[in-house]
């Protein structure tokens, strides 16, 4: 886990790093972040508990426990990838790692939702040029520069078409994806609708 | 694009504006928060120097960290101490509705909010819970959010969100006897892959569904996720009606008639535009089992386990790291596997009906000495409803342990967990690796009556040969 964690700030345009591979398909959240990490009350210390148990399992041959993988900030995945549990815990525990984004095959709706609310981009790719990635012995030197204005990534010897949900890649380039504000920014309508809706009225005695 | 779908139709209504980014501005009608999703929403709230908008509209219960044995407090488990008084101090500064152990109101928030008629037809309900789809039973429109979207319901009552597509699974004919929702909703997960449902909202329908009571329809929204569907709905019908009149927080009086006549124009039309349509045949359907480490790796209980060939190429990866974890052979039949822990409970078959239908398994039949077997109610009103029916002394006589209602064993954040490579039959929803608290923890994922089978067996057993 690298020493000291800056959380993602304002517009994401550029994201340069070395690349980590995670191979399989179906990766669900509780293997991302067990629960028994969720007894907590802020994120801090997720990060040394990414992928806790299959880390143990694998006794120091797992991805994120390998020297030269150390220092990775794009992980690169396979179909499904964050299915199941809604826990935020698990895009934070990989950010807290070191993760600034994501390239896989497919993600799971919860788990994207959760990255792009935290400031991490999330692409897909085919799954051939995945497994192209995920093949090279050399992946673990493999540098990425991903340039969100073109949706486009670069290595000495491969450019990469990236695809990406048009309405993620506007709000990482304008800053808009810490959506609060500009949800905020519609309070009247926000109100107009509170005061429309046509069901509020029946259980308005909720309190 | 869909059209005219009780999705659509809730999802405009709900609709505050067009984001500059392309998603849609969404109100949320019930915001349901717990201990566990909700402390980190409220502090980022405290940074941003923000209040919450409508108190009125979130309602919070604790479920998942409370322990099922003795629940006094404190807690002996110092870190679910911590996050219940940290849900307890956030709801009582922010003037939020808090059903706490004790209330009579408390449980697993997907039990407590519809039993105490919170959860209507045409709300948008949001929760920092994968599992939320349980509420689109009622046609409303519901699904799990992370801790920044918690943030920002409490901070705004609305989300930005891409509009979802919309699927119907048209189940065809009826159940037969012994087969219940969970069997159903474990086959349609398995027909369809567990990730079939992403960027979709499924709208479950057809004679199958009609039949199904709102329990049961519980069962299989809530199982949506699974699927990879974050939404899952019904089109409310007189069932659902029924079902919410004279519950706390149902509309009473002039309301009443109000609520309804809104309530029947919600129903997808019968020329409604779907993105995509299925069929599938609820007679054909057994008793249904997982063998695997997803709950699409599923199989009839006089089934075997897959032979690699019989897969495509994709979900052989998954089959042989699922053998290896599971340590079960390719071929093998699901039937007879030895079991060694039992768990009733959980969101997806932790209510009343669940507990009735285990206890006339169990009625006059004694667990296997080989297994631990355990229930855990829904909520305290399922608990309180069981007693009075003598349920909790069926289970009790049979060897089964009575707990205190919570999510328990279904995820394991309180104490209890498998140990070890232990086998469990779990009426709960996931059967991933180290889901129910041990690394190497193989759970088997059935209907709760599947599960009393399997306590008296002592292996995996057809539920059917009981109560033929």
């Amino acid at each position: 886990m690298k020493s000291e964690f800056n959380p993602p700030i304002g517009k994401i345009t550029q994201i340069n790093g070395q690349c980590i591979s995670l191979i399989g398909n179906d990766i669900d959240t509780d293997r991302i972040i067990p629960a028994r990490f969720l007894k907590c009350v802020d994120f801090d210390s997720l990060g040394e508990s990414v992928f806790e148990d299959d880390r143990e399992t694998l006794k120091g041959k797992h991805p994120f426990d390998l020297e030269e993988n150390k220092n990775a900030t794009i992980l690169i995945v396979n179909s499904n990838f964050g299915c199941g549990s809604s826990r935020e815990h698990a895009p934070q525990a990989l950010m807290r790692w070191g993760i600034k984004a994501i390239i896989g095959e497919s993600f799971a709706d919860i788990f994207y939702s959760n990255c792009i609310a935290i400031g991490i981009p999330c692409f897909t790719l085919p799954r051939k040029s995945i497994q192209e990635i995920q093949k090279n012995k050399d992946n673990k030197f493999l540098l990425l520069e991903i340039d969100l204005k073109n949706s486009l990534a670069k290595s000495k010897d491969l450019i990469l078409s990236l695809e990406i949900k048009e309405t993620s890649r506007k709000m990482f380039l304008s800053g808009e994806w810490d959506a609060t504000s500009t949800l905020l920014e519609n309070e009247s309508l926000i109100e107009k609708k509170y005061n429309d809706l046509p069901y509020l009225e029946f259980n308005s005695y909720l309190l | 694009m869909s059209q005219d779908t009780l999705f659509d139709k809730v999802w405009d209504l709900h609709k505050v504006s067009s984001l500059p980014g392309g998603s849609d501005q969404i109100f949320i009608g019930l915001h349901l928060i717990h201990e566990v999703t909700s402390p980190q929403a409220f502090g980022a709230l405290k940074d941003k120097n923000l209040k919450v908008k409508f108190p009125d509209r979130t309602v919070a219960t604790v479920d998942h960290i409370v322990p099922t044995d003795n629940q006094s407090r404190p807690f002996k488990d110092n870190l679910a101490e911590q996050m219940i008084e940290t849900l307890e101090n956030n709801c009582l500064e922010h003037k939020i509705r808090f059903f706490n152990i004790g209330s009579g109101n408390q449980g697993i928030v997907h039990v407590v909010a519809p039993e105490l008629g919170l959860t209507q037809p045409g709300m948008t309900i949001a929760c920092g819970d994968s599992h939320t789809s349980t509420h689109g039973a009622f046609g409303s429109i519901a699904f799990g959010i992370g801790t920044s979207q918690v943030r920002d319901v409490l901070a705004t009552q609305t989300i930005a969100m891409n509009k979802l597509k919309v699927r119907q699974i048209w189940c065809e004919n009826q159940l037969s006897n012994g087969v219940y929702a969970k069997d159903l909703v474990l086959h349609i997960i398995n027909k369809l892959g567990v990730k079939a449902g992403v960027g979709f909202a499924y709208e479950f329908a057809g004679p199958a569904i009609s039949e199904l009571s709102m329990e049961e329809r519980m069962t299989i929204c809530n199982m949506s996720i699974e699927g990879g569907a974050r939404c899952g709905y019904i089109n409310p019908d007189e069932k659902t009606f029924s079902y919410i009149k004279n519950k706390l927080c149902a509309p009473k009086n002039e309301h009443w008639e109000k609520a309804l006549t809104w309530w029947k124009s919600l129903k997808s039309n019968e020329d409604s535009i779907y993105d995509d349509v299925i069929k599938i045949d609820a007679s054909k359907i057994e008793p249904t089992v997982t063998w695997g480490i997803t709950p699409g790796q599923s199989i009839g209980i006089n089934q075997q386990i897959p032979l690699l060939d019989e897969l495509s190429l994709n979900d052989k990866l998954l089959a042989e790291e699922a053998f290896e974890y599971m340590s079960f052979k390719p071929g093998q039949s699901i039937k007879d596997i030895p079991v060694e822990v039992c768990f009733i409970g959980s969101c997806t078959n932790g209510r009343i009906s669940d507990l009735r239908i285990a206890a006339k398994v169990l009625k006059d039949k004694k667990v296997s000495k080989n297994v631990k077997a355990f229930v855990v109610p829904g909520s305290e009103k399922v608990a309180n409803e069981a007693k009075q029916e003598g349920l909790d002394q069926i289970f009790k006589d049979s060897g089964f342990q009575w707990r205190e209602p919570g999510c328990s064993m279904c995820l394991a954040m309180n104490s209890d967990k498998l140990i070890g490579n232990q086998v469990s039959a779990s009426s709960s929803n996931r059967n991933f690796k180290g889901r129910q608290g041990s690394p190497s923890g193989r759970t088997l994922l059935m209907s709760p009556a599947m599960v009393a089978a399997a306590a008296i067996n002592g292996k995996v057993s057809d539920v059917r040969e009981f109560i033929n």
